[in-house]
């Protein structure tokens, strides 16, 4: 397992459940700076639970969660660990929305209660929407980009937040394939600089190409390695319920 | 043709009205980015009960409006907060639930000689200087607050999970967003009336929002459209002699109308 020194992320034997219904059981693992972590497991198998409770929108029913070794009920600087979620219903409506407000929205939670956007906001904001190549797009309305233009601009919400940690639900969802690989080698970039990505995808082909470790999830943890852990039988049999081929693309 | 501002009511009735103008639209623009218009119409209806509650116990019954529907605010945010009830059913239960309050407590003060109507349908007489200072203390305020909360209110309204991850009290805000909301529309019943209050904190947002600008231009055309529906719904009200509150919101109406077919291509 690739655990580190220092992690960033570390959870020890954590469980939750919705009511009666458990969805996450006895998971521990740790996440270095700078590792590049895909998550997989069958629909229902936790993940979405998970990366809800690294990022603290649900909070364990037992076990702890360590961000930068600081329990994350205690953990205040949020904005370190950027969400980017599956889907958001505001950009499918006509909530007027531009690029540069919702990446701006990035820091407001570091504003003081009645402070405003100052300079170093928008030297941020800027800085953010260069690192994700929107620039030219900071004016237009969410609800008129396409699907891969919207992730971009929730990865530089996080960037202009100065996230250090990218937590990523299933982000292609409706999204070409040409999109994707643009997409993922822009987290590659990304990764390169020292930030931490952790990222669920439902496509195992992606998962091996593009993380450096993966996480396998059904409830409990089944593998938490280098890509070569999926080649083991077991790992997908347990994770899928059935049998299942892994075969690896190198194209 | 100014003889209207030589009455003092009519001016208590614009000062009132400007304030109201900025107000509505200032806190409708997050309940319909939060697709909670309704919230506005059924906090009007809770807010009858504390008009009806002063009237019978003989308090200022604007008083009594921001008192009642500022406690069913926060009760129904709370409700909401536990996301077993359907928004849209927690309205429908303060609504029908508050109406049906102030009629039975209607009929218990049969005899009291009050006029409802104006109350229900907005009457620019009724601006007491009292009623006007409340406005304007209460008023300035919401509107002050609004503006230094702007951008956390806007975090919250685009999507609640992203703002409590990125550590937002989402909680806190929309449970503050209500309150505002019904002092709101407590203070605007005295202008519009309570039945048509909640269409000034919506009807100019969508007009606004049919011209595709961001977020803070969008607020700041529905104040202006706001602003312009209320004033000559003011000056049509006293040189027609019709309610108030009737003037203004199909003045706004008119304006979205006319948004809708200026950017039917849009």
């Amino acid at each position: 397992m690739p655990v580190t020194e220092s992690p960033v992320i570390e959870l020890k034997d954590v469980g939750f459940a919705y009511g009666s219904n458990p969805v996450l059981e006895h998971i521990s693992f740790a996440v270095g700076k700078g590792d590049y972590v895909g998550i997989i497991g069958p629909n229902g198998g936790g993940k979405t639970a998970l990366l809800k409770i690294i990022v603290g929108l649900l909070a364990p029913n037992s076990g702890s969660v360590l961000i930068n070794g600081i329990p994350s009920e205690s953990f205040r600087k949020k904005s370190e660990i950027g969400y980017v979620p599956q889907r958001i219903a505001s950009d499918s409506a006509s909530f007027p929305a531009t690029v540069y407000e919702v990446v701006e929205s990035g820091r407001t939670s570091q504003l003081g209660i009645f402070s405003r956007h100052g300079k170093a906001d928008k030297i941020a904001v800027k800085k953010a929407l260069d690192a994700a190549r929107i620039a030219d797009l900071q004016n237009k309305l969410m609800s008129e980009l396409s699907g891969g233009q919207r992730q971009r601009v929730y990865v530089a919400r996080a960037l202009a937040g100065e996230s250090r940690v990218l937590v990523l639900d299933e982000p292609f969802v409706g999204v070409d394939i040409a999109t994707q690989k643009e997409f993922y080698a822009f987290l590659k970039e990304l990764n390169k600089t020292g930030l931490t990505i952790l990222f669920v995808s439902h496509d195992i082909d992606v998962i091996t190409e593009e993380a450096k470790s993966i996480l396998c999830l059904n409830r409990g943890l089944l593998c938490f390695g280098h890509g070569e852990s999926l080649q083991e039988k077991d790992v997908l049999e347990s994770l899928y319920g059935t049998h299942i081929k892994h075969i690896h693309h190198t194209h | 043709m100014f003889e209207i501002f030589q009455y003092d009511f009519m001016i208590r009735a614009f000062i009132a009205g400007t304030v109201i103008a900025i107000l509505a639209p200032t806190i409708g623009i997050f309940l319909v980015a939060k697709r909670y218009s309704l919230l506005a119409d059924t906090l009007a209806h809770v807010s009858l009960v504390g008009i009806v509650l002063g009237v019978l116990f003989g308090f200022n019954p604007v008083f009594g409006a921001l008192i009642v529907s500022g406690v069913a605010a926060f009760g129904m945010e709370k409700l909401r907060a536990t996301k077993k009830i359907f928004s849209e059913s927690i309205l429908a239960l303060f609504l029908s639930g508050s109406l049906a309050l102030a009629l039975v407590m209607l009929g218990i003060m049969r005899g009291i000689n009050v006029n409802i109507f104006s109350y229900l349908f907005g009457s620019i007489s009724t601006v007491s200087p009292e009623n006007l200072l409340i406005i304007v203390v209460f008023g300035t305020l919401i509107i002050m607050l609004a503006f230094f909360l702007f951008k956390k209110f806007f975090a919250a309204a685009y999507d609640e999970d992203l703002a409590k991850a990125s550590g937002l009290p989402v909680s806190l805000l929309n449970t503050s967003l209500m309150i505002m909301a019904a002092i709101t529309v407590s203070l605007g019943t005295q202008v519009v009336g309570t039945l048509l209050v909640g269409a000034l904190m919506v009807i100019p947002v969508m007009t606004a929002a049919q011209f595709k600008k961001s977020f803070s231009k969008t607020a700041f055309l529905s104040i202006l459209f706001s602003l312009i529906s209320v004033l000559s719904g003011l000056f049509a009200s006293f040189y027609l002699n019709i309610p108030s509150g009737g003037a203004i919101v199909l003045i706004a109406l008119l304006f979205f109308g006319l948004s809708l077919f200026l950017n039917r291509n849009a």
